[in-house]
């Protein structure tokens, strides 16, 4: 089956500014896909090409098997698009803004009302029906965008950094609504600096740094080529880390000292720890836990996700 | 590349989007009713009783409010198209960032610029027809001609608002709007609005004769007092070609401002 979406050499550049470096990635249908990175990675940049508001540079996109130079609109029509700040109507009301927006995808009045009360229903927001958006939380906000972005029925949604800025409750009801939305068979693509939602969400996700793609995978895939099973987080009085690191070398398959914190990649997390204990050095705490895809980041570029 | 779609088939959209946003605030819409009443009161007839008569050329006079009222009318289709076509618009361009949701809809900026181009002009247009009654019922409307005076403007409407959305692009922060009134505050005062364009020298004449507001004064007038002339042929290209004009500006402006 031919891919959803399909990037070859993707580039786009902002004057003398390359945002994103000639890409290559492919989305299959029914997929959730993610681009994590840094801000600055050249994510929105890549999201903003595939809904086809913004000029692709040089390279080949095809989305939904159509050229976004010659089929905007087509594709438009097809799209849902949360973007990564919110562009609700302040002027309308929580309801009137799905209905308007079902508008302009050129459903008739009826129609539109009828999709945006069940869409409000699916996001939690019929009680707010008729109220103003300015006095929404964040998390109701994101929700309302979402259930706008819906309104077209679209093959496929787009979600830029959909919870960046929400609090821990707020995230999980997303990535729930999100996950059912999957399990329709809707495609999702979404950028994200969150390790955790792209492990929760993706299927299969694309590693981005400096507007390049540096690694590709499923969350799993990735964690097992790029780090160890497990790692063992140890935490040191101030400027004392730097003098552990020669010591701790043999303890571990590798050692990564970060401004507050030593990580130990090792296959086994409490042997690593009973060996460090045996060798006398004693760090104020210690962790162990599974790698994540923050692992694989900091391995990949040598650097924190979030700074 | 500006208008993947047919020109503007989706631009209704925006003054459905309008409608639906003024539907709450109407009342907003009726205080422009009364700001040219009040000055036909206070200039038309208060000022008009001192002046009396005014020579509309060719042996041709009338009282002094017959000559000014259409002039207030075709001001009025300016003031009326600049409210949509400047700070309202400038709000949903840079802070609502209304336009960015709307975009990643199938509409384009080209419908975005027709719709609310067209917006703005119904916004003028509503008002003209409103002093356009009042003149009638004054008694200060003595042609039947007059009846033309609405679509007229509704074309004085159209090359302002597009006008004014062109401008408004080019705003960077709400004190720049303080040129808007640099620019129509003049434009109301010595378009030979509230006195014939005779009084001027020939040189400012021809001057005058370049600004868009005289064509609209003109056009209205004419037709309000029956005076007509090829001359009103003139006013209307010259605002069918400015309204024209600024509006395929606004698509490149949105596509350049909005589609990077």
């Amino acid at each position: 089956m031919d891919p959803l979406i399909s990037a070859r050499g993707l580039t786009k550049r902002f004057g003398d500014l390359v945002a994103v470096d000639g890409i290559d990635f492919d989305v299959a249908k029914g997929e959730a896909f993610g681009f994590l990175g840094p801000n600055g990675a050249g994510k929105t940049s890549t999201m903003r090409m595939i809904g086809s508001t913004s000029p692709v540079t040089a390279g080949t996109l095809r989305v939904l098997g159509l050229d976004p130079a010659v089929d905007g609109p087509r594709i438009r029509a097809r799209v849902g698009v949360v973007p990564q700040l919110d562009t609700l109507d302040m002027e309308l009301s929580v309801r009137e803004n799905l209905v308007i927006y079902g508008r302009y995808f050129d459903l008739t009045y009826a129609e539109a009302g009828r999709r945006a009360d069940e869409l409000l229903a699916f996001v939690q927001l019929t009680e707010r029906a008729r109220d103003q958006v300015e006095p929404l939380s964040g998390g109701m906000k994101r929700r309302l965008t979402i259930a706008r972005a819906l309104i077209s029925e679209p093959d496929l949604l787009l979600l830029d950094e959909p919870t960046t800025g929400l609090d821990p409750q707020a995230r999980h009801l997303l990535w729930d609504r999100l996950y059912r939305l999957k399990q329709r068979g809707v495609t999702l693509v979404l950028t994200t600096h969150y390790m955790d939602e792209a492990e929760q969400l993706c299927d299969r996700l694309v590693v981005m740094d400096k507007a390049r793609i540096v690694a590709q995978g499923s969350p799993r895939e990735l964690i097992e080529r790029y780090s160890t099973r497990e790692v063992v987080e140890l935490r040191f009085p101030p400027d004392a880390a730097e003098s552990m690191d020669g010591r701790l070398n043999g303890l571990a398959d590798r050692v990564e000292v970060l401004p507050d914190r030593v990580l130990l990649y090792t296959a086994n997390g409490d042997a690593a720890s009973a060996a460090l204990h045996e060798s006398g050095i004693r760090p104020e705490s210690t962790l162990v836990r599974r790698s994540t895809l923050e692992d694989v980041f900091l391995r990949l570029t040598g650097r924190s996700l979030i700074e | 590349m500006i208008a993947s779609l047919p020109f503007g088939r989706r631009a209704s959209r925006l003054i459905e989007r309008n409608l639906l946003v003024y539907r709450r605030g109407w009342i907003i819409i009726f205080s422009g009713f009364f700001e040219p009443f009040f000055y036909l009161l206070g200039i038309g007839f208060g000022i008009g009783s001192l002046v009396g008569n005014v020579s509309l050329g060719a042996g041709h006079s009338v009282p002094y409010a017959v000559f000014v009222a259409p002039a207030l009318m075709a001001g009025t289709a300016m003031n009326g198209a600049l409210y949509d076509s400047t700070f309202n618009l400038f709000f949903k361009l840079r802070y609502a960032k209304t336009y960015d949701a709307v975009l990643a809809t199938p509409l384009g900026v080209a419908d975005v610029a027709l719709g609310e181009v067209t917006w703005a002009l119904m916004r003028g247009s509503l008002y003209s027809l409103g002093f356009l009654v009042v003149m009638a019922a004054l008694g200060l409307v003595i042609s039947p001609w007059a009846l033309l005076a609405l679509p007229a403007a509704t074309l004085i409407g159209f090359s302002s608002a597009a006008v004014g959305t062109v401008a408004t692009t080019f705003m960077r922060k709400w004190q720049d709007f303080d040129l808007v009134i640099v620019v129509t505050l003049p434009l109301l005062l010595f378009s030979a609005t509230f006195f014939p364009i005779s009084v001027y020298p020939a040189p400012l004449q021809a001057f005058v004769q370049l600004t868009p507001l005289y064509h609209g004064v003109d056009l209205i007038r004419g037709l309000t007092t029956g005076n007509l002339g090829p001359g009103l042929l003139v006013d209307v290209g010259y605002l069918v070609l400015l309204g024209a004009f600024g509006l395929a500006i606004t698509s490149r402006r949105l596509q350049h401002l909005l589609l990077k």
